[in-house]
């Protein structure tokens, strides 16, 4: 009998389900060598299907996205029960990811952003309720929770799998680990590793020349008249976020004269990807004098989505105080 | 004891010029309050906004940072890539909802004991009046692991 594989989506956007399905005929030989017990993206399969699973029956769970509502914190902790290996799939469940930038703001707030914002046409004013009377008897939504919170914040993890979502060369260098160590040839890492990733940072991927930084001005990437398509991006003057990041996507972005957002989480050794990143530029940074440092900072007008872009819930302080006393 | 609110402030000093400051204003037996911890290293410019944050997430209401005087480093420019640093962790705390005034950045020389005792007792002050951070102890990544080890013990 094949062993077990799921791969379950909480706070998410389906990016990585779809990271998985372009690793082309890669998703074959995971066919070939398991047998895929839930993955709601992919196939039809009941929550009480896998409540029903003994303990430890799930060899491998993939687990994308953060830990938002009551239903994805009921998942992690049936998943985890049900799997021996389960693994952050992802910036949003290793790192807390784009949706972990929530954690600025106050529930209320997020919800009156989604539900009555500039963007949204909404005249009754209507908002989701955890609980509706309809005919065929009541409905019920899940509760969100005051602040988003990693996998690991949740239920013990064994393996991280960062990027948003993760490469395709790296999630099939994950499925080639696991074949083999279903085969008994590889075992598997020590417990806690990062996977399917590297151990540098973007920029020793980087192809882009270095030299010697000395930034006046920071821009944004719109605001650039002509990107020198050979020099370091942050020596251009855009604020890139490879020095801060860990390797594992061979520097995609920088190599099109888009500057790294991070995605692929702190670098190894850094406790904060954010502090890491704010520490990085300000060594490189021209100002001797706080009205010059202030005239360079001016270019960054949104600090904390800028260096806590994918980091925030799982940094030191974890969310803004707007998220925090609401929670406490 | 009094019911006063008396705030954690940790001083991250530099070994060249502040913390031979608050060694002077100890030898010449000037107080400040003992509510700041300071702790030494070799340059104002060693400070990683790891550290503050971590300071201020584990129960630090405050945090003081001192360095040479501009043009004074040690490591001749290092305390300027302090003050870029201050300035912008400054705009991310604010951001974040945390008061900047709680971050200070000040400049002692070797023999500013009695300056430097007072940028204390008066960040002390400023402290107090801002109240506690009282920044929620939540499980740690760091814990994690123990987590970890505690479902492994659980598994047959």
């Amino acid at each position: 009998m094949k062993p077990k594989f799921a791969m379950y989506w909480a706070a998410s956007c389906g990016g990585c389900e779809i990271a998985v399905l372009n690793t082309d005929a890669k998703v074959l030989d995971l066919d070939a060598h398991f047998d895929v017990a839930f993955w709601p993206a992919a196939m039809d399969a009941k929550y009480r299907d896998v409540e029903a699973m003994a303990d430890g029956s799930l060899l491998v769970t993939l687990f994308n996205g953060g830990i938002r509502t009551e239903e994805n914190e009921h998942m992690a902790r049936l998943l985890r029960r049900k799997s021996q290996v389960l693994v952050a799939f992802g910036a949003c469940a290793t790192e807390g990811g784009i949706p972990g930038l929530a954690n600025l703001s106050s529930l209320e707030s997020a919800m009156d952003a989604a539900y009555a914002g500039p963007s949204t046409v909404n005249p009754g004013d209507t908002r989701p309720v955890t609980a509706w009377q309809a005919p065929e008897g009541e409905l019920r939504l899940p509760r969100l929770e005051p602040v988003l919170r990693t996998l690991d914040q949740v239920v013990p993890v064994d393996y991280y799998m960062p990027g948003c979502p993760p490469e395709a060369h790296q999630i099939a260098a994950v499925v080639d680990l696991l074949v083999q160590v279903v085969e008994g040839k590889a075992s598997l890492p020590p417990p806690g590793s990062v996977i399917g990733a590297g151990d540098s940072t973007v920029c020793d991927e980087c192809p882009r020349e270095r030299n010697v930084k000395n930034i006046t001005r920071l821009a944004r990437v719109q605001e650039m008249v002509a990107i020198d398509p050979r020099v370091c991006l942050l020596e251009q003057g855009l604020l890139c976020s490879g020095p801060a990041t860990r390797s594992g996507c061979r520097a995609r972005c920088p190599q099109v004269s888009a500057p790294c957002i991070g995605c692929y989480g702190a670098a190894p050794g850094a406790l904060d990807q954010g502090a890491r990143l704010m520490a990085a530029l300000a060594s490189v940074m021209a100002g001797k004098e706080p009205e010059a440092v202030d005239r360079v900072l001016d270019g960054i007008p949104d600090p904390a989505g800028t260096f806590y872009r994918f980091g925030l819930a799982h940094s030191l302080l974890r969310s803004g105080t707007a998220a925090w006393k609401a929670e406490a | 004891m009094s019911d006063r609110f008396e705030p954690v402030i940790i001083g991250f000093t530099c070994n060249w010029c502040s913390y031979r400051a608050a060694d002077a204003a100890g030898m010449g037996r000037m107080k400040y309050p003992p509510n700041i911890r300071l702790i030494r290293l070799m340059c104002s410019g060693r400070i990683d906004p790891t550290f503050v944050l971590k300071a201020l997430a584990e129960g630090a209401d405050g945090v003081l940072i001192s360095g040479c005087h501009p043009g004074d480093c040690h490591y001749l420019e290092q305390n300027y890539k302090a003050l870029r640093r201050h300035r912008l962790l400054q705009r991310t705390l604010a951001q974040l909802g945390i008061e900047p005034e709680r971050v200070r950045l000040t400049w002692a020389s070797a023999a500013e004991g009695a300056q430097l005792a007072e940028t204390m007792t008066a960040f002390v002050e400023e402290v107090r009046a801002l109240g506690p951070l009282a920044w929620p102890a939540r499980p740690r990544p760091a814990a994690v692991a123990e987590l970890h080890e505690a479902a492994a013990e659980a598994t047959p």
